[in-house]
Formats: structure tokens, sequence, C-alpha cells
């Protein structure tokens, strides 16, 4: 089959690799109809994610259509049209029965990798590095889906691919951000980051009754994206003007009651604090950039939630740990348990609560993966989502 | 570090009976250093810890000195300039000494093998380089500004050059450390939380014959009785070691201990106990383990058995029992379902799983 491989730094390559079989009885194959190139995968094209091996196949926003199942599969039929979760879970583990499914103790087989790095291992993610689980991922025509009869949710008849593809990884994401939020009504939200995950944060925080959700980024396409469609009520373009000073501005003095961090650890700033971290990133003092998060520890109001939901890697530096205790502020993060949202987010789109399909802006052919990583690194034609169609 | 290792006094002492260790008593919870053992080119430690791979980045910082070395005997008034020092005669003469000292370090790093050393020279430069900057700083003759950059620069290389020389230092020593407990012993101690009940943890593991589906290493357990049982374990090359033990301890739920008999070529012990986890958490497992490897290539071979890092082997092997539980059978990835480091895609080749897999 054709997947598309990472191939070192800045290099992916859609190559000719064999296709995926049954290693486990709760395994299923999937033949893929649609599968997107998410933020986070950047952070593997750029190089930033320990132990990738050439030759990986990428991928973690996929769907498709069932052609195979392990013999203790009973749920799918082979034809079933399923959507995955990005996480694998078991389903049985102390994690799974708590419904943390991103923190599943039994589907890293590498975990002894995560362990060293973060002293336990969360789950093991499609397409993302042997320190989660050495998967192969779903920017391919096939992917194998372990423990299918956890993960997948069946797809109902008549809803397109685009209207429930991102229910694999950012709708749900963006949607945890906010509800990490705990939000009450008259509350304020900032979300830094108007990439996909972002639209999805402030579009789910709108959902869940936010007052107002201020968007923070530097690129105007995606910040009239967040105000026209995902319903910001205010944008803050951060190089044209002070967030701190703008936010405060815009509550009152207050401070947002929640801020999400939709960014992660690639962050831009403005020049002085960029190229301090860009600086120590390149002498390896430091993995990762916490530009964004750092910003919205000193922006959030006393007492409130700073949501993380942008993907860190390792270690960051001059992180404002004073002005989150004494601010009394509680920080909430982790990946996604998708599997928790994928239900009842798919009923609102039914019931036309939410249309995901607005963040999509490119749409090519699996063999064009390579063309759309390079455009989506570098936000050329004022790219957003590429959907790749197998 | 807490020595695991146990000397052959000690075993003769508790020749026949249970060492005394593995009573419930003296039952230490000792991680044993797994991280120190990451060793050079081995799967594990390739990528390294958080620096990434120190050899890289002394082989880097090797060439950055013989890069500036040669800059600063090649054009020191050139340097001075650019970090902001007047182009006296006297910085001239200390430029040049410094470029002396840059390209030994840097020839030193990048030629010995023995680096860390080298390496530690760099921070001794580093701090005599600081020193001199902040002289320069309180100079009259000076660009603040270039001096305060230059000065940030070395405080930003001294730090990497510190931790790339501890880790350096750690690894020799972890070297050194690894080879003397293969003279001795290995001991490995190692916990996880099943989510099971003790009862039927205690049961499956009480069958021996169990214990090939998640112990890695181990190719068949034959059970001869109640308490003697026939071990056999793949060694490198398609050789297999076999030795038979008996059971020494055997609480119903609580724990069962078992030993190599008399003629083993390799003596060891393994004790487990068992113990409810807190709330509806399932089952504790401690699991303790010896090896007294002999001298010699059958020392070698099994040293070969358990890697270098012993107590990673455990760790993965209880792994997989908890696997083995809670889901039925041993959790495979592309990555993982054969041996070594292999792109993380679909393979034509037959999966090892078979092996851990066995009677499924």
């Amino acid at each position: 089959m054709k997947a598309n491989c990472w191939e070192g730094k800045r290099t992916v390559r859609v190559e000719d690799v064999p296709d995926p079989k049954i290693l486990n009885s709760r395994d299923a194959i999937i033949k893929i109809t649609s599968t997107a190139i998410c933020g986070s995968d950047l952070h593997l094209f750029n190089g930033f994610i320990p132990t990738m091996e050439k030759g990986d196949i990428l991928g973690h926003e996929f769907m498709g259509e069932v052609v195979e199942t392990g013999k203790a599969v009973k749920n799918l039929r082979v034809g079933d049209r399923v959507v995955v979760p990005f996480p694998i879970a078991c389903g049985a583990c102390n994690m799974c029965q708590r419904d943390l499914f991103s923190l599943c103790e039994n589907s890293n087989p590498n975990a002894w990798i995560a362990e060293k790095l973060m002293g336990h291992s969360p789950a093991g993610l499609f397409g993302y590095s042997h320190m989660l689980g050495g998967y192969a991922g779903g920017q391919a025509e096939f992917a194998r889906v372990p423990f299918a009869d956890v993960g997948p949710l069946k797809v109902p008849a008549g809803m397109p691919d685009e209207q429930v593809l991102f229910l694999s990884d950012i709708f749900p994401t963006g949607y945890m951000g906010a509800e990490m939020c705990d939000i009450k009504p008259g509350d304020v939200i900032a979300v830094w980051g108007c990439g996909p995950v972002g639209q999805f944060a402030i579009a789910s925080a709108k959902l869940l009754g936010a007052e107002r959700v201020i968007a923070i980024d530097r690129f105007p396409y995606r910040l009239e994206m967040a105000r026209d469609k995902a319903g910001a009520t205010e944008i803050i373009n951060y190089e044209e003007e002070s967030v701190l000073e703008r936010l405060k501005e815009l509550t009152g003095g207050r401070g947002p009651d929640a801020c999400i961090d939709a960014v992660g650890m690639e962050a831009h700033g403005h020049a002085a604090i960029y190229a301090y971290d860009r600086a120590k990133q390149a002498l390896m003092l430091e993995s990762d950039r916490p530009i964004a998060l750092r910003e919205a520890i000193l922006a959030c109001r006393p007492g409130g939630v700073v949501s993380v939901i942008g993907v860190y890697g390792g270690f960051v530096d001059k992180f404002p740990m004073g002005p989150l205790m004494n601010k009394g502020l509680t920080i909430r993060s982790g990946q996604t348990h998708v599997h928790r949202y994928m239900q009842p987010l798919l009923e609102h789109v039914q019931r036309g609560a939410i249309d995901p399909s607005f963040v999509i802006t490119h749409r090519l052919r699996l063999q064009d993966a390579p063309k759309g990583y390079d455009m989506f690194n570098h936000k050329r034609d004022n790219c957003e989502k590429v959907v790749l169609s197998a | 570090m807490t020595t695991a290792t146990q000397d052959k006094t000690s075993y003769r002492e508790a020749d026949g009976d249970w060492p005394s260790g593995g009573g419930q008593e003296g039952y230490r919870e000792s991680h044993y250093g797994e991280e120190q053992y990451g060793g050079r080119g081995s799967q594990n430690g390739g990528k390294g810890g958080l620096l990434g791979d120190p050899e890289r980045i002394a082989t880097a910082l090797g060439w950055f000195s013989v890069g500036l070395g040669l800059a600063q005997l090649a054009s020191p008034r050139g340097v001075s300039r650019l970090i902001g020092v007047s182009e006296s005669e006297e910085n001239r003469k200390t430029m040049l000494a410094i470029g002396m000292r840059e390209m030994a370090s840097g020839v030193g790093i990048l030629t010995q093998s023995q680096r860390a050393p080298w390496v530690w020279s760099r921070v001794a430069g580093d701090a005599m380089d600081l020193a001199l900057l902040g002289r320069g700083l309180n100079s009259r003759n000076t660009n603040r500004n270039r001096l305060a950059a230059a000065t940030a620069a070395v405080v930003g290389v001294t730090l990497l050059d510190y931790l790339t020389s501890q880790q350096l230092s750690r690894r020799s020593n972890g070297r050194a450390s690894t080879q003397a407990r293969q003279d001795s012993g290995i001991q490995v101690d190692k916990t996880i939380t099943v989510a099971r009940p003790p009862e039927e943890v205690y049961r499956f593991w009480r069958d021996f014959s169990n214990l090939p589906r998640f112990m890695a290493h181990l190719e068949s357990v034959q059970v001869l009785d109640d308490r003697r049982s026939r071990w056999k374990a793949n060694a490198p090359a398609g050789t297999t070691v076999e030795w038979d033990a008996e059971i020494v301890e055997d609480r119903e739920g609580e724990s069962i201990a078992w030993r190599s008999l008399q003629h083993a070529d390799v003596h060891n012990w393994g004790s487990v106990r068992f113990s409810p986890a807190p709330g509806d958490r399932g089952t504790e497992v401690r699991v303790q383990l010896r090896y007294e490897p002999p001298g010699g290539t059958l020392g070698a071979i099994v040293a070969k058995l358990f890697g270098e890092e012993p107590g990673q082997q455990v760790a993965g092997d209880l792994r997989r029992f908890k696997q083995v539980l809670e889901l039925g059978e041993v959790v495979h990835s592309d990555a993982s379902v054969h041996r070594g480091m292999h792109p993380a895609q679909p393979s034509d080749r037959a999966p090892l799983a078979q092996q851990t897999q066995g009677g499924m």
C-alpha cells in the first residue's frame, strides 16, 4: 500500500510499504477513505519529538471502512464505516476503567522509553514516535487498529467524511480543552492559537456557555476564521498589540476566567523572547518553547484555570511558577480522552449545532501529503487544515 | 547507588535457605539505577536523556572548540572586536592562549576514546573565560553590549558542557559497575499493579508453564512435579540455557519463591509477592530476581541474555504479564513485533509475536 512516511527532519515521502496484518485478536484493518494532517504532526515533521525512525508512517486522524477483523472483535463487521480515536486504549486497565483513555496502561509496548522521560507512560498513539508505541499511522491506504472493540465509532449512514473525520482528534481535543475550564455563566475564555484545535476550543467554549471567547494568534486569516466561523467575540493579533494589556482592557482588569493553550511546544512570540527560546532549544537546553503557556499563566485571573491542550514533548525554561502559585491557578492538561467525547460530539454534529468541516482549507490526495506538510508548516496559501483522501 | 550485587559469602550462608533479602521484612524496593546503564549504541541509550545523546553532543562540542580555536588563532583581533573587548596587544595574547586551549580540548574530545575528561576541560575553560569576560565588563575600553552578549553565550555553553561531561562521566562509571555486577551477580526488583484479584494473579503465576507467555527470554518451563520445574531460556546465536528449579516458598494468594537446584549452570532465585491494591485497583505484584552467572563463556552468554539493563528486561516482562492477565494476550505495535529498532510500518516478516504469545 501507499503510506506517508517520516524520512527525517522536514522530510516526508509517500512510499510503498507492506499492507497491515492482524497482530492481536482485537485488531481490525481499516481501508482509509479520509485522513488529515494535524498540527501536532508538524512537531514530528520539524524534528521536535524524540524517538522517530526513518520510515515511520505518520498520521493519527483517520477514518474508513472495516476490511478485516480479529477473532475477538464482535462489534464491527466488514464494510462498517468507522472513525478512529488517535489514542489507543485497551478498555480494561485501571485508567481506561476511569475513562482516562489517553492514559491506557497497556497500549504502549515501548512504555519503558516514555517512563525514562516522564516517569510513567501514557497510551500508545497512532503514528506518533516509538516512545508512544511505535504504531504505524493513518496517512496511508490501510491501517491496523488495535482494540477495535473499544475505539472506533461507527458512522451513521449519510454523514459525509468531512463532518465526522475530526472526531478522531481535533474536535474532542478542543472540546476537552474547553471542558477543563469548568465554564460558568458570565465566564470569559481566552484561547491562544487559532489553528484547528484552537478553532474547536473556541467553538466548544461557546457550546459550553462561555459569555465571551477571545482568540489570540498572529495570522489574520486564522483570527478571521475564529471570529467568523468558530464564534470568537474578540480577536487579538499579538504582533500588533500587547496580549496582556489587551486582555485586561477587555475584561475590566480581571483577566480571563480561564485560558486555553492550544499552541504547545513550537510557540512563536515577540522577537526577543522567541529568539531566547529558539536559541535554548537549538542548544538543547530546553526542548519546548512555552511562550503561549507563560503568557496564559500571567494573563489568567486569580483562581482561574489554565487548560493545556497544545502538545509539549519535554522540558521548558522560565516557567512562571510564582505567578501560578500566588494567583492560585489550576493547570489542567492531557492528551485527549477521545473515546469519551466521540458519541456526544457526533450527536452535536447530527443535530446541527456545529459543522466541523469549517476548518478545512485544503483537500489533497494522499500522494500529495508532502506538499500538504510543507504548506501547513509554512502557513502558505492561508492553510488551516489539510484533509487527504486515499 | 544501592549495591544490588551479592557476594559469594552471603550466598553460601544463605545456601539451603531462601536468601534473607527475599524475606518479607528485608525486601527492598530498589529501582536499581536502570537509567545509568543506557549503553552506548544499545537499543535504549541511543536517543539519550534530556539532552539527547551525550556522545553526539560531545562531538558537536569538539568541532565547536576546533572552529573557535582556529578563529582565535587566525584572527585574534577580529574575535576581540566581535565580543567587544579592545584590540590591545595584551588581549591579542590572551586570545591566542585561549585559542590554543580550545584546539587542545577540541582535538582531545574528537580523538580520545575517554571523552569525559576532555569535555570537563571545556568546563574549566568556560570558567576561565567567564572570569576574563567579567573583568572585561569592568574595564573602560569595552563595548558593553557585545561583551554582555558574549557572556550570555558562554553561560549557555557552560551549562551544556557541564551537563554533557556529567552524563559522559556517569556513563563510563555505569559501564564499570555493569562489569562489576556481572562478576558477582545480578539482582532486580520490580513492581506493577494488575487490575485482577490477588488469588487470580497468584494462580496464573503459580503455574510456571505460563511464565514464557510474558517473560521474553524464556522458551519454556516444564512443570515436573508439585515443587520442581525445568526452565529453558533462549540465548544468543540460537543456543539455549537450561536449569531445574524448586519452589521454596508457596503461600496461596500471597507469595511464591523459587531457586535453581545445585547443579544449575546459572544459580538464580526469584520471588513474587501479591498484595491487594487499595480501593478496587487489583493486585500489587512485587518481583525480586537474582542471578549469579558463572565466569567464562557461559557467563558472557547469560550477561547478554539479560542485556545491559536487566531491570528493564524484567519491567518489560511485568508489563506483558499485566497485559496477559488484563487482556488475555501480549499487545504488539508495528515497532515492537520484531526485535531491534525498525520503522513503525507493517512488515512482511512473520511476527516474533508467537514467541511471547505462546499457547494463545
